[in-house]
């Protein structure tokens, strides 16, 4: 069931060809420029992010839905400390975004002058153009102001 | 008043700091040879049945498996020896699966403990040693540090509620002075709201003084069953209320980043076994990782409304001498946090306060205490009570 990681394009899908709502085919989307989280075919839940078991109704039956990536800062920090392989971006932001379809998402803020952070902040998703060379290789999203 | 769940008749805690040269094993076996030491009634191999340890990462020594080698340690093969990992709560866990192996009736006399070596790893290093306890593929990816999670709780507390830098300065100035006081604590030393608001940002708005500082260490209690504490000490401390909660490993999913979830319930479950509120702790140790986790664990507990941490630090209340002290350690800003000794470390200072052993920062007849531990970004949350025995 389980195909090789090797090809980035193709997703994780089971006997049916459906693509399973797991983190590493979230990441797949993002590779093709879509944020995407999963609804519970039973109770409609919106889900972020994809997971196997609905924690509202224990569905198990889920479709994919591309969020459209507009969303408010939620709260933030600065981060002038960071790990190794972020050290060449310090100092740089990092906040928790609520998307207009209700989940909230965490991730980088870029683009956008420090100074002129602050909560309720309208803010727009973005992709990276690389993919990171260390495992687990998942293209990042990120959030920018939007225009 | 709640019945005793399981009763301390000893406690041991190393010299926490820079340890150069001493390995985790080494560490454990010091602070478990003073809880022997200061129990003069107990044979430890004759008597103790059991170990419950905790420890974070099997990182920093490349040492997994402890649970036998400290044993093995302090000498008491065969026993049978547990390990618990729940981040910088890792010990708080250990004493809770001790207390339900001495309320089964499987064993009444076991020894409790965590420990954790981290100076010898670079700052960097244990940087990402701690980000493990958070999310990888969703925070841990993204460039978001410890530091960094607790900064993003500030940031909406300062929103919320109007709470300022200077107050959670206070919260470091406030420990170390208590620090001072404890010749355990990593930090020996007194400083001043300026001194933390000029440090280096690490994650705004905390500063590197807002941040417990990396430390090796260990702790160590004795606990028995309340009906034969007495064979061991005149001067017991009963365990009366514990509580346990969890939420999301991540802090982006929840509903509130300004409160602690795990705290309140663990809190409630705690206060209604012990059958107290929070007016009747005459003494606390709070997890205070970064300086806004004190001043959110004030409202979580009950200490104060939700939102007025803040003032209850500018009032001085939490001060030795005030009405409630907490952190009479140092806590972990000062007394240092190396993390698996830290939940073992808040019973030890709450047992040395109830029987009046706290020497220059003991709180006059203090008969109620009170420790909160959580682990990650508040994943896991511990709250324990404990009351005078004699």
């Amino acid at each position: 069931m389980v195909e090789s990681k090797t090809d980035k394009d193709s997703f994780i899908r089971d006997e049916n060809g459906v693509i399973l709502p797991t983190i590493e085919n979230f990441y797949r989307f993002c590779g093709q420029r879509k944020l995407m989280g999963v609804k519970c075919s039973r109770c409609q839940t919106i889900l972020w992010p994809p997971r196997s078991i609905c924690r509202k109704c224990f569905g198990d039956k889920f479709d994919w839905i591309e969020f459209q990536g507009k969303g408010k800062l939620m709260t933030y920090t600065i981060i002038h400390f960071p790990p190794t392989q972020f050290q060449a971006l310090a100092p740089y932001a990092v906040g928790i975004v609520k998307l207009t379809e209700g989940p909230q998402l965490p991730g980088m803020i870029r683009y956008v002058k420090l100074e002129d952070l602050r909560i309720g902040l309208n803010l727009q998703v973005d992709f990276e153009s690389t993919v990171p060379k260390e495992w687990p290789r998942w293209p990042r999203y990120f959030f920018k102001t939007s225009s | 008043m709640g019945k005793p769940i399981a009763s301390i008749v000893s406690a041991g805690i190393t010299k926490f700091g820079v340890r150069d040269g001493l390995y985790m094993r080494e560490l454990f076996a010091e602070a478990a040879k003073e809880a022997f030491d200061q129990c003069p009634n107990l044979n430890p191999r004759r008597d103790v049945q059991a170990l419950f340890v905790g420890m974070m990462s099997d990182s920093y020594e490349h040492q997994a498996h402890v649970a036998p080698l400290f044993l093995d340690w302090i000498g008491l093969t065969p026993n049978p020896a547990f390990r618990t990992e729940a981040a910088c709560a890792s010990s708080s866990v250990a004493m809770r699966t001790a207390l339900f192996a001495i309320a089964s009736g499987m064993y009444d006399v076991v020894l409790v403990g965590g420990v954790e070596k981290m100076t010898h790893v670079s700052t960097t290093g244990v940087t990402e040693i701690l980000a493990m306890a958070s999310d990888f593929p969703f925070e841990q990816w993204h460039g978001i540090s410890f530091p960094g999670i607790f900064g993003m709780m500030a940031v909406d507390h300062m929103h919320r509620y109007g709470t300022t830098e200077e107050q959670m300065a206070k919260v470091a100035v406030k420990n170390h002075e208590h620090g001072v006081l404890n010749p355990k604590a990593h930090f020996q030393k007194c400083i001043t709201v300026d001194d933390v608001l000029t440090s280096r940002p690490v994650a705004w708005p905390l500063k590197l003084y807002d941040c417990c500082p990396r430390s090796d260490g260990a702790s160590c209690l004795v606990m028995t069953s309340p009906e034969i504490a007495r064979r061991f000490t005149d001067t017991p401390v009963n365990i009366v209320g514990s509580g346990q909660a969890q939420d999301t490993l991540s802090l982006f999913d929840r509903e509130n980043f300004s409160s602690m979830k795990v705290t309140r319930i663990a809190a409630e479950q705690a206060y209604k076994k012990a059958g107290v509120g929070p007016a009747d702790i005459d003494v606390a140790e709070l997890h205070d990782c970064f300086t806004i986790a004190e001043i959110i664990a004030y409202e979580d507990l009950g200490f104060c409304g939700q939102g007025k941490g803040g003032s209850l630090i500018d009032e001085g209340v939490t001060h030795l001498g005030g009405k409630l002290p907490t952190n009479t350690s140092g806590g972990l800003k000062a007394k240092g946090h190396p993390v698996g000794a830290t939940g073992t470390a808040q019973a030890c200072e709450i047992y040395l306060q109830l029987t009046n052993q706290a020497g220059r920062r003991q709180v006059a007849g203090a008969e109620v205490g009170l420790t909160e531990n959580v682990g990650g970004s508040a994943s896991t949350g511990v709250v324990q009570i404990y009351r005078r025995g004699d």
